[in-house]
């Protein structure tokens, strides 16, 4: 088979999931007496409908090669770094490097994942950005909470940018006998992580006791099991999207599952500590675009080193 | 301004106006929080904070478009009139009253002209402080604009309307404008009591607004 095949046939069963979905919503709509508003069923469409834009936008850039991926998540890293950087701690005299943030520092990281230059996409932010834009916020002469004002600024960048981009960064993977067909890799990260969070919710509304962090996350310990495990058996029936094998897909989705879950939680203490329920208004019905990539910020870089080492040259 | 070249400078109006609301949802996903009221066409005031000259675009721009026809800023002639440039999107694309400031060269009331609007139907957006606010205060203390006007016209709504985020988006004296989230709070109509003192209801005003702020509701 080959890649555009696969690609046009993963495209097809996601649609024909939502379509599933999407009726089952218009039939309890039906039965629903119109008079009533029902709060749950609209949240249910509204998120329904944000979830076909996300698989038509994902296939679309999929199907249309590395480039398209980069600039799709290129996209997604703004509309991210925007939101996170909304919330960190800031001062006038930051402005400069915030702008090189936004207008330099992330298109250039994209750049260098377009290229596949990996020595250097993996040591631009934490290194050059990391040393940078200190100077450039010192240079302003402005003490007050500066420690403070440069993390949360390279932590934004960090999340939003660094991470995030390895997921169009598995395109440049070098991975004997898979050559060629590396953009599967982002079809398969997105779908175990995101079906795994998605059973993980239901699971844990459904037979969740103990919860993991409770002042942070209503996550429970049995929903995250169970979500973990879902996702271990969707690596396995997609294993042959990956070259790792049905034991080998099944261990990278488990871990992919997990860091996700772990990063959710992290964000969620974020949010708790800056009094936010979500990082934006963007995404109808799921938040902000942060609150959607969560899972996949901590789990691609994971997945990328794990795919390189184990299975690289 | 003759008939000939009014038709031609209203589309350039619109095509502006287009462009300025394109840029505040590309750049700062501007977006309108209905706290306190509905968007609906009813005549108000909205009266916001003032930090930066993108204030009085932005509230513009989250306005839903019914609302925003019958909506009419309050400027400054002084600015506004500065250049052609400025004269165009003052005059054409925002349809602003403009007023002058300057007491000593005070040609026509500027009360008169707003109260004119009010009459027309015209809603309208005024930053009661007066100047744009450099301190670390919230807000500056109120001119008694907003007071006259809630005397004079007691059923419009005065309807409170904080602008967050663009002094950080936009500071006085850069350049480049960051592309933060600015989100535009609308609160819950007040009105002038029967007998109430000009201070007392302007510092009520100040509080309402000052309320809305995100970081006095956490």
């Amino acid at each position: 088979m080959s890649t555009t095949t696969e690609l046009v046939l993963l495209t097809f069963g996601c649609c024909g999931i939502l379509l599933a979905l999407t009726l089952f919503g218009e039939f309890l709509r039906q039965r629903h007496p119109a008079d009533q508003p029902n709060p749950v069923l609209e949240t249910y469409m509204t998120r329904i409908q944000s979830w076909w834009a996300m698989v038509l936008l994902l296939s679309l850039a999929l199907l249309s090669g590395p480039t398209g991926v980069v600039v799709l998540f290129g996209f997604a890293s703004f509309a991210a770094l925007r939101e996170f950087l909304t919330l960190t701690t800031k001062s006038q005299a930051d402005h400069w490097s915030l702008a090189l943030a936004f207008f330099v520092i992330l298109p250039l990281q994209y750049v260098f994942v377009g290229m596949g230059w990996v020595g250097m996409f993996t040591v631009f932010i934490p290194v050059y950005g990391f040393l940078m834009l200190p100077m450039v916020s010192a240079l302003r002469r402005d003490s007050t909470r500066f420690l403070i004002r440069v993390a949360e600024t390279q932590w934004a960048l960090m999340m939003t940018v660094f991470c995030l981009s390895h997921v169009p960064a598995l395109v440049t993977l070098d991975l004997p006998g898979f050559e060629g067909r590396e953009v599967l890799l982002i079809a398969f990260l997105a779908l175990v992580v995101q079906f795994g969070d998605l059973l993980d919710f239901f699971f844990g509304r459904r037979i969740g006791k103990t919860r993991i962090a409770p002042e942070i996350t209503p996550k429970t310990v049995e929903g995250m099991i169970c979500g973990i495990g879902s996702a271990m058996l969707i690596g396995a029936m997609l294993h042959w999207l990956t070259p790792f094998g049905i034991l080998g897909a099944m261990a990278m989705a488990g871990a992919a599952s997990l860091t996700g879950m772990l990063g959710n939680i992290v964000f969620a203490a974020i949010k708790k500590d800056r009094g936010v329920k979500d990082w934006s208004h963007l995404i109808p019905g799921q938040g902000g675009f942060v609150d959607q990539l969560d899972s996949v910020i901590f789990a691609a870089p994971i997945f990328f080193h794990l795919a390189r080492f184990i299975w690289g040259p | 301004m003759t008939r000939i070249s009014a038709l031609p400078r209203q589309i350039a109006a619109q095509i502006a106006g287009h462009a300025i609301r394109l840029f505040a949802r590309f750049i700062t996903a501007a977006r309108a929080d209905w706290r306190g009221v509905e968007p609906v066409a009813r005549q108000r005031v909205y009266f916001a904070n003032h930090t930066s000259n993108g204030d009085l675009p932005m509230v513009w721009s989250v306005l839903p478009p019914a609302i925003r026809r019958m909506t009419r800023p309050v400027a400054a002639a002084d600015y506004w009139l500065k250049n052609p440039l400025r004269a165009f999107a003052g005059r054409d694309v925002f349809r602003a009253v403009l007023v002058d400031r300057r007491r000593d060269v005070e040609k026509e009331d500027p009360m008169a002209l707003i109260l004119a609007a009010l009459d027309e139907g015209s809603s309208l957006i005024i930053f009661p402080e007066g100047n744009r606010n450099m301190t670390e205060d919230p807000l500056l203390p109120f001119k008694s604009g907003l007071y006259n006007m809630g005397r004079a016209r007691p059923d419009v709504d005065l309807v409170p309307t904080w602008i967050a985020n663009l002094n950080t988006i936009m500071p006085k004296g850069e350049i480049i404008p960051l592309p933060l989230i600015c989100t535009v709070t609308f609160g819950a109509p007040i009105h002038v009591g029967p007998d109430e003192p000009r201070e007392e209801f302007l510092q009520r005003a100040a509080k309402a607004l000052a309320d809305l702020r995100p970081e006095a509701r956490v």
